[in-house]
C-alpha cells in the first residue's frame, strides 16, 4: 500500500573512501508503506548508501530527511530513535548471549537489574504477533541462520522501527524461507511500515518490490521506477550497462575416471555438533559437481575434511590415495586445490606481498624451493607470470594483498590454486561478493579447468550459479548429502524443498549414479 | 609451622593478586588485554605509600588508584584509538611503570608499620579455624576483596551494564550497531582495571609489606594476576580461588625455608643445605605454570575460551571483501 | 558534517582526522621509528626533570660515556653484544607473533650452561681454548633452547599462553642460578663462582695488546663478532629460506598458514628453540667474555631490553645490531645516573612511542578544525 508521503528522502549524497567514490551525488526516496528495492551489483554503492541512512557512516556531502525532518545521524542509535533500523547482511548478533539479551542490548530499559523472564515474555509476544517465530531463551549460536535473521528483524521491531532496511536478506535463505520472508515484509508494509530491500538478485527484486532504484559504480541509473512491467533484461542493463545475462558455453565432457571418492564420512563442527553425517560423494575428472544448500549445513566442514583441515571418520580417497585425517601438505601434494570461502581470513595473508601469497602452495618444490632455501628471484618470476596471466590488477607483485579488491583477490587465489595443476578443486562460495565482471571470470576459469580434465566440487549458495555450471547437482542439508542428479533433470522447487529438509532426495529417475 | 597462620597469610597475600586480577578481568571482558598490570601496580605502590605516609592513607589509596587509571588510560589511547598491538603496549607500560615508580620514588624513606587499619571482625573471628584465617587481623582491603568478588560477579552477569560489557568483549560490532559506545566501554573498563591494579600496588606497600624498597624490580605479582584471570576463566569466583591458592603455596614455601619448620622426624633438606631454599622460592612460579596448563587443558575439553574479541582492536566500518 | 571517526562527543575544538592509507610508502617505517625514538627521549627528559634530575646533563653524560672515545666505544659494544643476541631472539619469535618475553631466563640458563662446562671439573687444567670455548657456546645454546623449548612445547601442544610461561621461567631460572652460585659453586661463601681459567675466556682485543699497543684496555671480545655473524645468519634464515617464509606467513595469518599445509605446532617449537638458543648465547658470551665467572645478578635485564631492541628494529635482524648499540650506550651510561630507574623508564617510553607511532603507517593523520 503506497501512499505519497515520503518516509525517507536523501539528496545529493556523496561518500568517498580511499581510492574510490562509493556514492556520487545520489538521490533516493522511500514512500511510506512501500517495498523499495535498491538494486546493483556488488560494489555499486548500495550498501554504503544505506549504511549512511542507518547511521553507521557519515556522508561527506548531502542531506537526509526522515518524515520531512532533516536528520544527521552520528551513530546507529540516532537512526533507531527516529524509527529507522537496518538488518545487515552479516548479522550483528552476540553468539554467546540469548535472543532476548541480544534484543535488549543497547536499550535503556531495563534500567539496571536484568529481569530476564519479563523481557523474554515480551519478546515472545512480539515474535508471535509478527509471525517471526523464535525461542526467546535460546542462545544465538544454537539458532539456524534463518532464525538468526528473524532475531535481527525483531531487534528492530522491538525498538519501534517502522522503516526497515534489509541488506541482501535472501543470501542465506532457502527458497521456502525466502517466500516466508516476503510474506512477512508484505504484512509489515500493509500495516504502514516502509522497507528498503537491497539486492543484486533480479528475480527477487521483481517479485517483492513496488519501486526499484538501480545503482552502478556509485551513481543512480534508475531512480525509483515502478517495478511493474520491467523485465530482467531491462534491470540487468541498468545494473551493468550492457546485456549481462550470462551465457556459458558448456562443452559436453565424456565421463572420466573417479578422482574423489568419499565414503561414510562424518565430522564434528567447532561447536561439537554433528556437521557431516555419513556422507558419500563421488566426482570424476572433467566433472563439476554442484553442491547446493543454505549456509551452515556442513559445507565448510565438508571442504575442510577433503583438504585436510579437519578430522573425520570414514574414507576420503583422491586418485586412490587415502587422505582422510592426513596432514594438509599431503592433500596439497596429492593435487587437491582449495578456494576457500574466506578469502581474507584463510585464503590469503593480508600484509604479505602478492608474491608471498602466490607461492603459498608452490614454495616447497622446485624451482622455488631447493632443500632449505627459497629462491626469491625465481618466486618473483613466477608471481609476475601468474599476475599477468590471470589479470590480477595491482600496482606490482610487491603490493600487499589486503589492498586488492575482492575480485582481484579471488583472481589471485584462483591463479595460485589452478597453477598447481590440481586434479581436484574444492571451490567454496567462489563468487560471493564479486562484481559481475569478476563473477564471469571465475565461471570461465572453472569451466576451462573442467575441460582440461579437472574435477571440481562447487559449493555454493547461489542456485543459479550451480545450475549454470554443474554437470550434476546435489543438496546438503544438516550434514546429509543427497544423491546427485544430472543438472538437466533438476527442478528448482524440488531442490528448494531439499535445501530445507522437507524431502530427502530428488524424485528418482531412471538415471543411475554417475 | 602453623598451618592456620599460613592459610591466613594466603588470604592476605592473595588479596594482592585478587584485586589486580579482578581489574584485569574487567579489562579483558571488554576485549582489551592489559599486560601493564605490573607497571600500574608499581606506580600505585609508590604513590600510595608516598601520599599515604606523608599526607593521609585514604588519600594515598585514592591517588594510587588514579595513577593506575591514568597509566591504563595511556594503554587505552594506544590500543583503542591508535589500534596498536595490545600485548606490546602492555609490556611497554610495565617497563614504564616500574621505571617511573623507581625514579619518582627515589628518596622515599622506608616507613614503619602498616598505614591502613587492621581489622578483626568481632563475632566471626571466634569461629574455630575459619575465624583465624578469614576474619582476624587482616587489613581492611582484605575485606574489600571479599566484597569485590560477588559484586563483580553480579555486575557482569546480572546487570544491564554488565550485558553491554559482555557484548563489547565478544562481538563489538553487534554492540556498536545497537548504539553501545564500544570505545567508551573499553576505556572505562581498562581504566577501572588500572585503578584496581594501582589499588593492589598500594595495598602492598601500605599493608602487606609496608614500606618502600627500591629494588622492587624483580617481583612478578602483576604477571601472576594476568595468569589468574586465564585460570579463572574470566569469572570472579574462580579467579579469587586461584589468587588465594597461589599466595598460600608461596607462604608455605617461605615457611619451609626455616630449617626448624618441620618436625624433627621428617627429613628436612634445608636443614642440611641452606641454598636448597632457592628451590622453594621457585614454587609459586612453577605453580602458576601448572595452573595455566590445567586451565588450558580444561578449556580445550570444555571448548570455553576467552572473550571472543579479546586482543583485537575494533574499527568501525571496515570494508571487507 | 563530521568525519568518519567513530567517536561522537566533541570536547576539544579540533580533532584528528584519520584516513586509512592505501599502501605504506617505503622508508616510512624507519622514519617513524627514528621520530618515535626522539620523541621518547624528549618525554623521558621531561620526566627526569620533574623528578629533580638534570636531563641535559644526563643525556650529555650518556653520549660522552658511550661514544666519547675508543675506550668507551669498546665498552658500548661490549654492552651491545648480549643485546644483539637477545634482540635477535625476540625478533625471530615476534615475527611469528610468539611473544617470548622470557629471553632473560634463557640468557641465565645459557650462562649457567656455559659455566657448567668449566665448573663441573671434567676438564683438566690447561685445557685449551679451542676445546673450552666451542663447548661453552654450545652449552649456552642448548640450555637456552631447552628453556624456551619448554614454553614452546606447552604452547604448541596445549595452547598455553607463552607470555606467562616464558616469564615464569625467568624467575625460576634466576633462582636456579642463585642455587648454584650460593651453593655448590660458591667461591668461599661469596655469591659468585670461582674465576674461570684464562682458556675459558672469550678472547678480547686487550689480550693482544702486546702485539698492538692501541688495543690495551679495549675489552671488546669475540662475542661481538659472533653476534654480528648471528644477525646475518638470522637475516638469511628469515628472508631466504623456506622455514623463514613459513614463519612470516604464520606471523601474518595463522589460518592461511594452516591452509597452506604448514605444520604450525612444529614451527612454534622450532622458533622457540632458535629464539632460546640465541638468548642462551647472550648469557654464554657474557660469562665467558665479560664477567669470567658465574655470579648472581650479572645481567641488568639484557633479556628484557632485547624486547625493545627487537621492536625498535622492527624485527629486522640487521636493524637489531643498530638498535642494540644504541641501547648498549644507554645501559652503559645508565649505571651511573641517579635515580636508578631511569634506564628502565626510558626503555618503556621508547617502546611505547614506537608502537604508538605505528599508527602513522596505517593512517594518514591530519589535524582538523571542528
Amino acid at each position: 500500500m503506497t501512499g505519497n508521503a515520503l518516509a525517507v528522502e536523501m539528496r545529493g549524497i556523496v561518500k568517498r573512501f580511499p581510492g574510490v567514490v562509493a556514492n556520487d551525488q545520489v538521490d533516493f526516496d522511500l514512500r511510506t508503506g512501500e517495498v523499495h528495492a535498491l538494486l546493483g551489483e556488488n560494489g555499486a554503492g548500495k550498501s554504503t548508501l544505506m549504511n549512511i541512512l542507518a547511521g553507521l557512516y557519515q556522508a561527506d556531502e548531502g542531506v537526509t530527511r526522515v518524515r520531512d525532518q532533516t536528520v544527521e545521524f552520528s551513530s546507529p542509535r540516532d537512526a533507531i530513535e527516529v524509527g529507522l533500523g537496518m538488518v545487515h547482511q552479516h548479522f550483528t548478533l552476540v553468539d554467546s548471549l540469548t535472543v532476548t539479551e541480544n534484543i535488549l542490548l543497547g536499550l535503556d530499559e531495563p534500567r539496571f537489574w536484568m529481569d530476564l523472564p519479563t523481557y523474554e515474555a515480551k519478546v515472545g509476544k512480539l515474535a508471535e504477533e509478527t509471525g517471526l517465530a523464535v525461542d526467546p531463551t535460546a542462545k544465538v549460536w544454537q539458532l539456524s541462520v534463518g532464525e538468526q535473521q528473524r532475531v535481527e528483524i525483531l531487534k528492530m521491531l522491538y525498538r519501534g522501527a517502522n522503516i526497515l532496511i534489509m541488506d541482501e536478506p535472501t543470501a542465506v535463505l532457502a527458497p521456502q524461507e525466502i517466500e516466508e520472508l516476503f510474506q512477512t515484509l508484505r504484512g509489515m508494509t500493509a500495516s504502514g511500515a516502509s522497507v528498503v530491500f537491497i539486492s543484486h538478485k533480479l528475480d527477487e527484486v521483481l517479485t517483492i518490490a513496488d519501486r526499484i532504484t538501480v545503482m552502478r559504480r556509485g551513481l543512480v541509473t534508475a531512480a525509483g521506477v515502478p517495478a511493474e512491467g520491467k523485465t530482467k533484461r531491462d534491470l540487468a542493463e541498468l545494473m551493468v550497462g550492457r546485456e549481462v545475462l550470462e551465457t556459458v558455453d558448456k562443452a559436453t565432457m565424456p565421463s572420466g575416471d573417479v578422482v574423489l571418492e568419499m565414503q561414510g564420512v562424518s565430522a564434528i563442527s567447532d561447536r561439537g555438533l554433528i556437521a557431516l553425517d555419513n556422507v558419500d560423494l563421488r566426482i570424476r575428472s572433467g566433472q563439476i559437481i554442484g553442491l547446493a544448500g543454505v549456509a551452515g549445513n556442513g559445507q565448510s566442514e565438508l571442504a575442510e575434511v577433503i583438504t585436510g583441515l579437519r578430522e573425520c571418520t570414514g574414507s576420503i580417497a583422491v586418485n586412490g590415495q587415502e587422505l582422510a585425517n592426513h596432514p594438509v601438505a599431503e592433500a596439497i601434494d596429492a593435487g587437491v586445490a582449495h578456494v576457500p570461502e574466506d578469502r581474507t581470513g584463510t585464503g590469503s595473508a593480508p600484509n604479505l606481498s602478492l608474491t608471498d601469497n602466490l607461492i603459498m602452495k608452490s614454495y616447497r618444490s622446485e624451482p622455488i624451493g631447493h632443500g632449505w632455501s627459497l629462491d626469491s628471484s625465481e618466486a618473483r618470476v613466477q608471481a609476475q607470470t601468474l599476475k599477468d596471466e590471470y589479470e590480477v590488477s595491482a600496482p606490482s607483485i610487491d603490493t600487499e594483498a589486503r589492498l586488492l579488491s575482492g575480485g582481484n583477490l579471488q583472481r589471485l587465489i584462483l591463479a595460485r590454486e589452478i597453477s598447481s595443476e590440481p586434479g581436484l578443486m574444492v571451490a567454496v562460495q567462489p563468487t560471493r561478493g564479486l562484481d559481475v565482471g569478476a563473477i564471469e571470470t571465475v565461471h570461465k576459469l572453472l569451466l576451462r579447468q573442467r575441460e582440461a580434465g579437472m574435477a571440481v566440487l562447487l559449493i555454493s549458495e547461489d542456485l543459479d550459479e550451480i545450475l549454470m555450471l554443474a554437470d550434476r547437482v546435489a543438496v546438503i542439508y544438516e550434514g546429509h548429502i543427497s544423491t546427485s542428479i544430472p543438472t538437466e533433470e533438476a527442478k528448482i522447487d524440488e531442490l528448494g524443498l531439499m535445501m530445507t529438509g522437507s524431502i530427502a532426495d530428488a524424485a528418482v529417475e531412471a538415471a543411475p549414479r554417475a | 609451622m602453623n598451618l592456620e597462620l599460613a592459610l591466613a597469610a594466603g588470604i592476605s597475600g592473595g588479596t594482592l593478586f585478587l584485586i589486580a586480577a579482578i581489574g584485569e578481568l574487567f579489562a579483558e571482558r571488554s576485549g582489551i588485554l592489559n599486560l601493564g598490570v605490573q607497571g600500574m601496580m608499581f606506580v600505585g605502590a609508590m604513590v600510595g605509600f608516598w601520599i599515604g605516609s606523608d599526607v593521609n592513607p585514604w588519600l594515598g589509596l585514592l591517588l594510587a588508584m588514579a595513577a593506575g587509571a591514568l597509566l591504563a588510560g595511556l594503554h587505552g589511547v594506544v590500543t583503542i584509538h591508535l589500534q596498536a598491538n595490545q600485548i606490546v603496549s602492555g609490556l611497554a607500560l610495565t617497563f614504564l611503570g616500574s621505571g617511573l615508580a623507581v625514579v619518582l620514588g627515589d628518596g622515599l624513606a622506608p616507613g614503619s608499620g602498616p598505614l591502613l587499619p587492621v581489622i578483626t571482625v568481632p563475632l566471626l573471628s571466634q569461629i574455630p579455624v575459619i575465624g583465624v584465617v578469614f576474619f582476624t587481623g587482616h587489613s581492611i582491603l582484605v575485606y574489600v576483596g571479599y566484597l569485590l568478588v560477588p559484586l563483580t560477579s553480579i555486575w557482569i552477569f546480572r546487570t544491564r551494564p554488565g550485558l553491554h560489557l559482555r557484548a563489547v568483549g565478544e562481538q563489538p560490532s553487534a554492540a556498536d550497531a545497537l548504539g553501545v559506545n564500544v570505545y567508551r566501554q573499553r576505556y572505562f573498563y581498562t581504566m577501572l582495571g588500572g585503578a584496581l591494579a594501582g589499588l593492589a600496588g598500594a595495598y602492598m606497600t601500605m599493608s602487606l609489606v609496608p614500606g618502600w624498597h627500591a629494588n622492587v624490580t624483580f617481583i612478578a605479582q602483576g604477571w601472576i594476576a594476568v595468569a589468574l584471570v586465564i585460570f579463572g576463566q574470566w569469572k570472579p569466583g574462580r579467579t579469587a580461588f586461584g589468587a588465594y591458592m597461589v599466595a598460600f603455596v608461596s607462604r608455605l614455601a617461605l615457611d619451609l625455608q626455616d630449617p626448624n619448620a618441620l618436625p624433627e622426624w621428617i627429613y628436612n633438606p634445608f636443614y642440611e643445605y641452606q641454598p636448597a631454599t632457592f628451590f622453594l622460592n621457585m614454587a609459586p612460579y612453577v605453580l602458576v605454570i601448572l595452573v595455566l596448563v590445567f586451565a588450558a587443558r580444561e578449556a580445550n575439553r570444555k571448548r570455553i575460551g576467552a572473550p571472543a574479541a579479546l586482543g583485537t582492536p575494533y574499527v568501525r566500518g571496515e570494508r571487507g571483501h | 558534517m563530521s568525519t568518519s571517526a567513530p567517536t561522537g562527543r566533541h570536547l576539544i575544538p579540533f580533532g584528528l582526522h584519520m584516513e586509512r592509507r592505501l599502501g605504506t610508502p617505503r622508508g616510512l617505517g624507519t622514519i617513524t621509528t627514528i621520530g618515535a625514538f626522539i620523541v621518547a627521549l624528549l618525554i623521558a627528559a621531561v620526566i627526569i626533570w620533574l623528578a629533580g634530575g638534570d636531563p641535559i646533563n644526563a643525556y650529555a653524560h650518556i653520549v660522552r660515556s658511550s661514544l666519547g672515545s675508543t675506550g668507551v666505544l669498546s665498552d658500548t659494544l661490549v654492552k651491545a653484544t648480549p643485546l644483539i643476541f637477545t634482540g635477535l631472539a625476540c625478533a625471530v619469535a615476534f615475527r611469528m607473533r610468539l611473544w617470548n618475553i622470557g629471553a632473560e631466563g634463557q640468557l641465565l640458563m645459557g650462562a649457567w650452561g656455559a659455566s657448567a662446562i668449566v665448573l663441573i671439573g671434567v676438564f683438566p687444567e690447561g685445557t685449551p681454548s679451542f676445546i673450552y670455548l666451542p663447548l661453552m657456546m654450545l652449552a649456552g645454546i642448548a640450555m637456552g633452547a631447552l628453556w624456551a623449548g619448554i614454553a614452546g612445547w606447552l604452547r604448541a601442544r596445549l595452547n598455553v599462553n607463552e607470555i606467562i610461561t616464558t616469564l615464569m621461567l625467568v624467575y625460576i631460572g634466576f633462582r636456579w642460578v642463585q642455587f648454584w652460585v650460593f651453593g655448590p659453586w660458591s667461591d668461599g661463601g661469596f655469591q659468585m663462582s670461582p674465576r674461570f681459567p684464562r682458556e675459558a675466556w672469550l678472547p678480547r682485543l686487550t689480550d693482544h695488546s702486546d702485539i698492538v699497543s692501541d688495543f690495551a684496555g679495549l675489552t671488546i671480545h669475540l662475542g661481538f663478532a659472533l653476534a654480528v655473524v648471528a644477525a646475518v645468519v638470522v637475516w638469511v634464515f628469515i628472508n631466504r629460506t623456506r622455514k623463514g617464509y613459513e614463519i612470516r606467513l604464520i606471523g601474518d595469518n595463522p589460518r592461511a598458514a594452516k591452509y597452506a599445509g604448514i605444520n604450525i605446532g612444529g614451527t612454534i617449537i622450532l622458533v622457540m628453540l632458535i629464539s632460546g638458543a640465541l638468548a642462551g648465547l647472550a648469557g654464554a658470551s657474557e660469562v665467558s667474555g665479560v664477567v669470567h665467572r658465574l655470579q648472581d645478578n650479572f645481567s641488568p635485564g639484557y633479556g628484557f631490553t632485547g624486547i625493545i631492541v627487537a621492536f625498535l628494529a622492527r624485527f629486522n635482524p640487521l636493524g637489531v645490531v643498530v638498535a642494540a648499540i644504541a641501547f648498549g650506550a644507554l645501559i652503559l651510561a645508565g649505571r651511573e645516573i641517579q635515580p636508578a630507574g631511569i634506564p628502565a623508564m626510558i626503555q618503556g617510553v621508547v617502546l611505547f612511542c614506537v608502537i604508538a607511532s605505528d599508527v602513522f603507517l596505517r593512517y594518514r593523520v591530519r589535524v582538523v578544525r571542528r
